[in-house]
């Protein structure tokens, strides 16, 4: 029971930083179609810019714990976003309308690049950061059964939480979230209706290159330690977590990454902690054989 | 960018408005310093006591920003001279090269084939060794596999993102097959082992494409990428993590290497230079292994070329245009689809059964994603379904790589510290990138009609809807 507990724990809050990747994914995927490859490496260059300055806030300026990491949040943030804004801009706008596997290699050519630039400017090794935030809540137990919640995944699970919340306000309430609406719908007929498709798409990208970069942040928090090539295993667990979801759908990408959040720290408590990449990539595997619209997905129709 | 939508930089009839244009350089700067505000310009370091420090590089930053601004200049410099000045229309009828064509494939061919001889001749035996070996035999691989993933995404128009996972089956087939298997049951077939084997991973891996095919082959496009990707990784983990089987990252090594029919290449009285009375010396493996994997390659080709007359490869094209069509037709699509995905698989495998044998070790690190990103590549920016594509593809690609590590002149003009070969897949990646946004369709985008009605003219590549598996 408290194992479970724990597990459970660790797996909400691991699922929360796949959540706000995977709705990066989800949102462009459903506005122009295509899967944003590089989306992965954008988090990872999310969490190196959170690195570096809160680095630069906390040693060089010598702020507090607290308000260091507010300021990285939004940084960080702004500074991802203009990684991936420029990202859309240069590599995957031209190709918009081309031949279908065009923009997925373009994708995948900006994937290698960031990766490998963020080695050669960086170097190779592993960034290890001192713990940001340390200390625990025992919840329940004692000895070596307990249940622990760390201060960390409180502040990953409430940041999450009043990120969405936030998301949801601007894709639901706000005149740019109903025009990316629109444009999800149908881009054609929302430029003839007066919005600016071009800048809607783009804003797409920044909006979930912001969230990826929080996923960042959160992720340089739980582990302490960022490298060049983390984009690529949690932006697949990201991706499965979307398609799991129901690609195009924004609360079905939360609850997917929930649930990869869960299913892999479970299966590492439970079975082997070597194969729980397996289990991802199975899962990823299975849900598109069996489930291709996914939980929360629409069914799509397809017109001759 | 809403300067330039007020007073465009170039006007319709090519001349330039420099404050504009300034505008949109200082722009781009601006953009570019903000992206290198914290990730170029401040490097994070350990320092003895291995904390992280950090290290300012705003020269570096500097420079890269003035040089995207001298390079936004120039962009629109030259879009505007273009503009005044249009490119002339290519002209139609025969071409001027249209009389050498026939003999173009014939002349490359020759050379490829007396291209060990050449080399030879040319640096003598100790320094062709390199060229044959890291030029030759490494570029000949890639062409194989882009041929063998060819058949998969260029006729069948099927997405394959894990090609490198039936490399890995082909390449660890060979491998447990001839280091374990071989020595215990079949002691007699000593130095016959590498010609059993290949056939053998060959099989085996067209057996797993139609495992792993069959349940994937109703997924359309973008999902069909993504699983296999998640196949491919799968095969990578296991091999990585059940070590009693595969020896996990340590890999296999003391693979035998493959023999001339039965007769090795060593220093022995019954090897290779024995028998055939010459001095011994390790190149004669090399160049066997060049003409070995040479001739695996053209049976590549020449399936491909063969299949395509056949009905089953006109299936694959029809598929790869219009699916819907074709089941209307009454074509079976799963079987279409399946070897296609088989028969990729399977020259996949005869690849990777080669690499184990010339590597004579191997590790799951080999096997990579981004091998199959390689791959695939190669394929699509030579041009989907063109054969001479993949190898210019390859040649550019594989042969720029092995280039990048020669240039240790470099180093006298950046410093000691500057080693080429570390920007080897960063300059890949921006090269997929600008080769998809200079020729979406890749470099070779004509092509032959396998079908027509009395006279073959080539089609543009913007006319067929390629890839819509």
């Amino acid at each position: 029971m408290e194992v479970f507990l724990q597990q459970l724990i660790n797996g909400l809050t691991l699922g929360s930083i796949y959540g706000l990747i995977a709705i990066g994914y989800t949102m462009v995927f459903g506005i122009i179609g295509m899967v944003n490859f590089a989306h992965g490496d954008v988090f990872m260059i999310g969490g190196f810019i959170a690195l570096i300055m809160f680095m630069v806030f906390t040693a060089s300026i010598g702020l507090a714990v607290i308000p260091a990491l507010l300021i990285v949040l939004i940084c960080g943030m702004v500074l991802t976003g203009l990684w991936n804004w420029s990202i859309e801009r240069v590599a995957y706008r031209p190709l918009r309308g081309s031949f279908r596997l065009a923009p997925l290699i373009s994708a995948i050519g900006v994937s290698i690049f960031l990766a490998n630039f963020v080695q050669v400017v960086q170097g190779p090794r592993n960034k290890p950061l001192p713990p940001m935030i340390q200390g625990n809540f025992v919840l329940m137990g004692e000895g070596s059964t307990t249940v622990v919640l760390a201060y960390k995944q409180i502040v990953i699970m409430v940041v999450t939480v009043v990120l969405l919340a936030i998301f949801w306000w601007l894709v639901q309430k706000t005149p740019l979230g109903r025009a990316q609406r629109a444009c999800e719908q149908d881009r054609k007929m929302a430029a003839l209706l007066g919005i600016d498709v071009d800048k809607t798409i783009s804003l797409t990208f920044v909006i979930g290159a912001a969230l990826a970069a929080v996923a960042g942040v959160m992720y340089l928090m739980y582990y302490g330690v960022v490298n060049f090539s983390d984009g690529f295993v949690p932006g697949v667990k990201a991706f499965t977590a979307a398609v799991l979801g129901g690609i195009g759908s924004l609360p079905g990408a939360v609850l997917g990454g929930l649930l990869i959040g869960l299913i892999e720290t479970m299966w590492s408590a439970y079975f082997t902690i070597d194969y729980k990449d397996v289990a991802a990539f199975s899962i990823l595997a299975i849900t598109l054989i069996f489930l291709p619209t996914g939980i929360l997905g629409r069914p799509e129709v397809e017109k001759v | 960018m809403s300067a330039a939508a007020k007073a465009p930089a170039i006007s319709p009839t090519g001349e330039i408005n420099w404050t504009a244009a300034m505008k949109e350089a200082a722009f781009a700067t601006l953009v570019t310093f903000g992206l290198c505000f914290p990730i170029v310009a401040l490097k994070t370091v350990q320092n003895m006591a291995n904390e992280l420090v950090l290290e300012s590089r705003w020269d570096l930053v500097l420079t890269l920003c003035a040089t995207v601004f001298i390079g936004r200049l120039a962009i629109t410099a030259l879009k505007a001279r273009n503009i005044a000045r249009p490119a002339p229309k290519a002209a139609t009828g025969p071409g001027r090269f249209d009389a050498l064509r026939p003999y173009v494939a014939p002349l490359c061919l020759g050379f490829i084939a007396v291209y060990p001889m050449l080399a030879l001749g040319m640096v003598g035996p100790g320094g062709s060794i390199k060229w044959i070996d890291n030029f030759g035999i490494q570029i000949l691989i890639y062409i194989m596999l882009g041929w063998g993933l060819n058949i998969v995404v260029g006729l069948a128009g099927l997405l394959d993102l894990g090609y490198v996972a039936f490399y890995a089956v082909g390449a660890y087939s060979y491998a447990l097959l001839a280091t374990k298997v071989i020595p215990e049951l079949f002691p007699s077939l000593g130095f016959w082992a590498f010609w059993v084997c290949l056939p053998v991973a060959g099989i085996l891996a067209a057996f797993w494409g139609i495992l792993l095919g069959f349940p994937v082959l109703r997924l359309r496009g973008d999902y069909l990428a993504i699983v296999t990707l998640a196949f491919g990784e799968i095969i990578r983990l296991v091999l990585i993590n059940w070590i009693p089987f595969s020896n996990g990252y340590a890999g296999i090594s003391s693979i035998p290497r493959p023999s001339f029919f039965g007769i090795p290449f060593n220093a022995s009285d019954t090897g290779f230079a024995a028998v055939f009375g010459l001095e011994f010396s390790p190149i004669y493996r090399t160049i066997f292994l060049y003409y070995v994997i040479l001739a695996l390659a053209l049976l590549t080709a020449f399936v491909t070329v063969r299949l395509r007359r056949l009905p089953v490869g006109r299936a694959w094209e029809a598929l790869r245009e219009d699916e819907i069509a074709c089941r209307s037709l009454g074509i079976n699509t799963t079987n279409t689809k399946l070897t296609a995905f088989a028969l990729g698989a399977m020259f996949g495998g005869f690849a990777g059964c080669f690499f184990a044998a010339r590597q004579g070790f191997i590790s799951p690190e080999s096997f990579t994603f981004i091998e199959s990103a390689q791959v695939l590549a190669i394929v699509v920016l030579g041009g989907t379904g063109s054969l001479i594509g993949v190898v210019i593809a390859s040649i550019a690609l594989v042969g720029g790589f092995e280039i990048l590590r020669e240039l240790d002149f470099l180093k006298q003009i950046f410093g000691q510290g500057f080693d080429p070969a570390e920007y080897r897949m960063l300059i890949f990646g921006l090269a997929m990138v600008l080769i998809m946004l200079w020729k979406p369709r890749g470099l070779i985008s004509t092509r032959e009609p396998t079908a027509f009605l009395k006279e073959s003219k080539s089609v543009s590549g913007s006319l067929v809807k390629e890839g819509h598996g």
